[in-house]
Parts: structure tokens; sequence; C-alpha cells
């Protein structure tokens, strides 16, 4: 059995989301770099420069690369052989309180209906996942809602198939337009049930930017599905242009022969997240 | 880069003599005073102004930022200070038109009833890049808080901004960016329309 500290787990996941506020996801910057210097629209062009130079000014400041510095989202898989001095969920939370306090970043985290802000971002989102092995792998995603509220769910019919599932796919990137800072990230989860199809579609945006699917078959469709997006023309910022997505990614579960979920969560184009090993 | 004199310097607050000369798609930079409102802040500013009471800053020629900044570090005049989605002011958006404001920034659709109060009363809505809240907070020089301090990040501020960079998505002649763009991107493209396919067709019997 081996033993972390909560102290260790507080600390990487400060450093976590400090670092992950200040910059882009590696692969989405080189995405957008090379989206540059494609495009030909000049507003489109002009808007992926920007988002090249704000990248450069965040890290050169220190300052969060978007204001909405988001919610705390936090995937954990925690190895069977490991155990956590004290509270392994406080530790998260309090990662999260030190990083939003210490990196000046805004906090965005309020009741639905109250409206009263918790005042320290917290609290964070966190799925657990039990694994094998005595690591601890914390990846943490701040996740920013102009794009959050641009995401959508479907229980389409076992009929509606592959083409229903692109359907709605391409519908939602299209009905997100400029609202979602593309160009966008898209996680799509299918199948499973209605609580595990938004999650998988969630952890489809912890792939990195660019990555396929280990899977042939759906690393096709990624493939095809984007192609299709970047056809509707929407373009950098919505101003029209080439570049409407710069990634697709999909998590498929197996789910019931009665239904066919599928979940659309929409990122922004800095796609920010990191992880870490324990 | 885009060589600076591709872009129309304009002045805040914005007169209405002035927006005839803004066109969708124009890109502009914006320096002068504007003032910050998100959601809470707009649902303030409508109370008091249906109390008849006076609003906090002048609306007349006002250029509004739907911003909700992070925290200044040092001596920064503000933090990270992006753009936040504009839809979610439309309900507020006409009322604020008719009294006075001419012009809004943000990023993201309007509906119909902002489109139809910018023609009728004269008001340009430009958006700045969403994302880019490092860049753009190197352009507002001067940060204050006016009114709603409770508010948090949604408190009403008084910026002072220099060559702040802005697209012209909806002029005074109703005419959008958002729409247009896409569109005559598909065109030039030869796509005519998004074919999404998977209608629902009845099965030949």
């Amino acid at each position: 059995m081996r033993t972390i500290s909560g102290e260790a787990v507080t600390q990487a996941v400060k450093q976590l989301f400090l670092s992950a506020c200040r910059m882009p996801e590696h692969g989405a910057l080189a995405a957008i770099e090379s989206a540059h210097k494609k495009e030909t629209s000049a507003p489109a062009k002009e808007a992926l420069r920007q988002l090249v130079e704000n990248a450069r000014i965040a890290r050169q400041t220190g300052m969060p690369y978007c204001q909405d510095t988001g919610m705390a989202v936090v995937f954990v898989e925690l190895g069977q052989d490991v155990r956590i001095e004290g509270s392994l969920p406080e530790a998260i939370q309090e990662g999260v309180r030190r990083a939003y306090e210490e990196g000046y970043f805004r906090k965005s985290v309020r009741d639905p209906l109250t409206g009263q802000n918790t005042g320290d971002n917290t609290p964070a989102v966190i799925h657990y996942d039990v694994v094998p092995g005595d690591k601890l792998r914390i990846f943490a995603a701040p996740k920013g809602f102009g794009s959050e509220n641009m995401s959508r769910i479907a229980m389409l019919r076992p009929a509606d198939g592959i083409s229903g599932a692109r359907k709605f796919v391409i519908e939602t990137a299209q009905k997100a337009g400029p609202n979602a800072c593309p160009p966008l990230v898209i996680g799509v989860g299918i199948g499973g049930t209605f609580d595990q199809v938004a999650l998988a579609a969630k952890r489809a945006l912890t792939r990195d930017v660019g990555v396929p699917h280990a899977d042939p078959f759906y690393a096709k469709l990624e493939e095809e599905w984007l192609l299709e997006i970047n056809r509707l023309g929407v373009g950098p910022q919505g101003m029209g242009g080439r570049t409407t997505a710069l990634s697709l990614a999909i998590e498929a579960l197996p789910t019931h022969i009665a239904g066919l979920p599928v979940a659309c969560n929409i990122n922004c184009h800095v796609a920010r997240h990191m992880r870490e090993v324990l | 880069m885009t060589p600076k004199h591709h872009f129309k310097h304009v002045q805040a607050p914005l007169d209405k003599s002035a927006l005839k000369d803004l066109k969708s798609g124009d890109r502009v930079l914006l320096s002068g005073t504007i003032y910050t409102l998100r959601d809470a802040g707009h649902k303030r500013l409508l109370e008091l102004l249906e109390q008849g009471e006076a609003p906090p800053f002048p609306l007349e020629n006002a250029v509004i930022y739907y911003v909700g900044p992070s925290p200044a570090v040092g001596d920064r005049a503000i933090g990270s200070a992006g753009p936040t989605t504009s839809s979610r002011m439309d309900p507020y958006t006409p009322q604020l038109i008719v009294q006075g404001l001419s012009g809004m920034i943000g990023k993201g659709y309007r509906d119909h009833c902002v489109v139809d109060a910018m023609k009728e009363y004269g008001a340009v809505y430009f958006a700045a890049t969403g994302g880019a809240g490092a860049l753009l907070s190197k352009t507002i020089l001067e940060s204050k808080v006016l009114a709603w301090e409770d508010l948090g990040p949604e408190a009403l501020r008084q910026l002072v901004v220099k060559d702040m960079p802005l697209t012209v998505i909806i002029d005074t002649d109703g005419r959008d960016l958002y729409l247009e763009g896409p569109r005559t991107w598909r065109e030039s493209h030869g796509i005519l329309d998004p074919s999404l396919g998977n209608e629902a067709e009845c099965p030949t019997l």
C-alpha cells in the first residue's frame, strides 16, 4: 500500500489549475497557429492572430488566458493500492481554492437560483474512477460556460443510427456558432445511459487535441464529422471561414437495445486541461 | 500581422452621427470611455430606470462592454477581460437602446428585438475576440467601479480604453456578419447550404 499525503494532492491540483488557466492546451495552440496560416477571410485571420498573441501575453504576464476561468472539473483515477492521508475530496477542493485565489482567477461559482457566490470557485466537479495500481492520476480541466451553454444531449432512437448521431452533432456545432468562441473543440458521448452519455462527452474533451480515437471505426467517424463541421463556414469567432472546429473526439459506451443517447459537449478553442500522476 | 491602417478609429462615447459609417464586417480600434455590464447589472439598471431614477452613467451615446473581468494583478488596471455571450443581455437591451445606448461589445448572436431597436433608434453591435482576455486587458488603461460593487465581477465599471480591437457585427441597417460571413464563405466554396441529411422521409409503400 502506497501512501500519498493530502497536502501533496492539494499542491498538485493547485499547480494544474494555475497552469491550465494561463495557457491553451498544447495541441489546440498548434492547431490555432496552423489554422491562422490557412485562413483566407480577413476578420477570421485577424481573430486567429489575436488568439495566438493572447496566448503569448498570458504566458508572459501570468494573466489568465480568458477571464472565464470556469468551473473546476477534475477527473481522478485512484489506484486501488494507494492510500490518501486525510480526505481526498477535501484535498482536491483545497487545491482549487488556492489556485483561484493565488492566480487572481475569477470566482464564477454560485447558487443556481439565489445567486449567492461561494467565494472561492468551489465546489470543484470531481469524477472518481478506481483503477488497478498504486498511482493517483489527476486531470484538471477548467470549463468556461460560453461553450458549456451551447452543449446538448439527445435520446435518439436506434433507427436514427450513425446518421442521426452525425446530424445531431453537426447541428449542435452550427447552433453554437459564434457564442462558444470558435474554433471549437468538440466532445461527443454516444451510448450508455442519460447521465453516462454527458460524462462521456466531457471525458472525450480530456483527450489531447489532434489525437484520434484508438478504434479505427470511431477515428474515421471523428474525421468525417469534423470535416463536415468545417464545411459549415461558421469560422473563427463565427465571422465566416474554414476553421469552425479544431478537433472532435468521440467516447462510445455500450447502451440499451431500445436507445441511442448522444451528447455533445462544446469546448472553446483554448481546450484547457492539464494532467499529473502522483 | 494586420496593418493598423485596415482599422477604423472610433471614439467612445459614440456619437449617433458616427454610426452610419460603421458597416458590418468593419474592423475598428475603439478608444475612450466605456462601461461594463453583465446580466445582474443590467437587471439593476433596468429597475432604476423603471423607478424613474437617474442611471449611474449617461446612457446617451454610451458604449457597454459585456465583460466580467478577472481580478487585477499588481498595478494593472484590470485582469483578463474578454467578452461574454451577449444574448443573455437581449431581454434588457432594446430598452437601453431607446434610452440612447449607441454601442455594445460582446460575442455571439443577438435576437431580432435587439436588431430591430438598433435599426430604429441607431446602435451598433461590436464583437471583441472571445477568449482573448489577456490581449484585451492590455487595451484597458483605467478601470473604476461606479456602482454595485457587491456584484463582484458583475459590478458596473467605467473603463478607459485605447485602441481596443473590435469587429462590427451588426450595423444600423441590421446587416449581420454572423449570418453573412459564413454564407459568403460557403458560397465561395460551392457549398450552398449546410446539408444535414436524415430528414424524416416516409418509406416508399
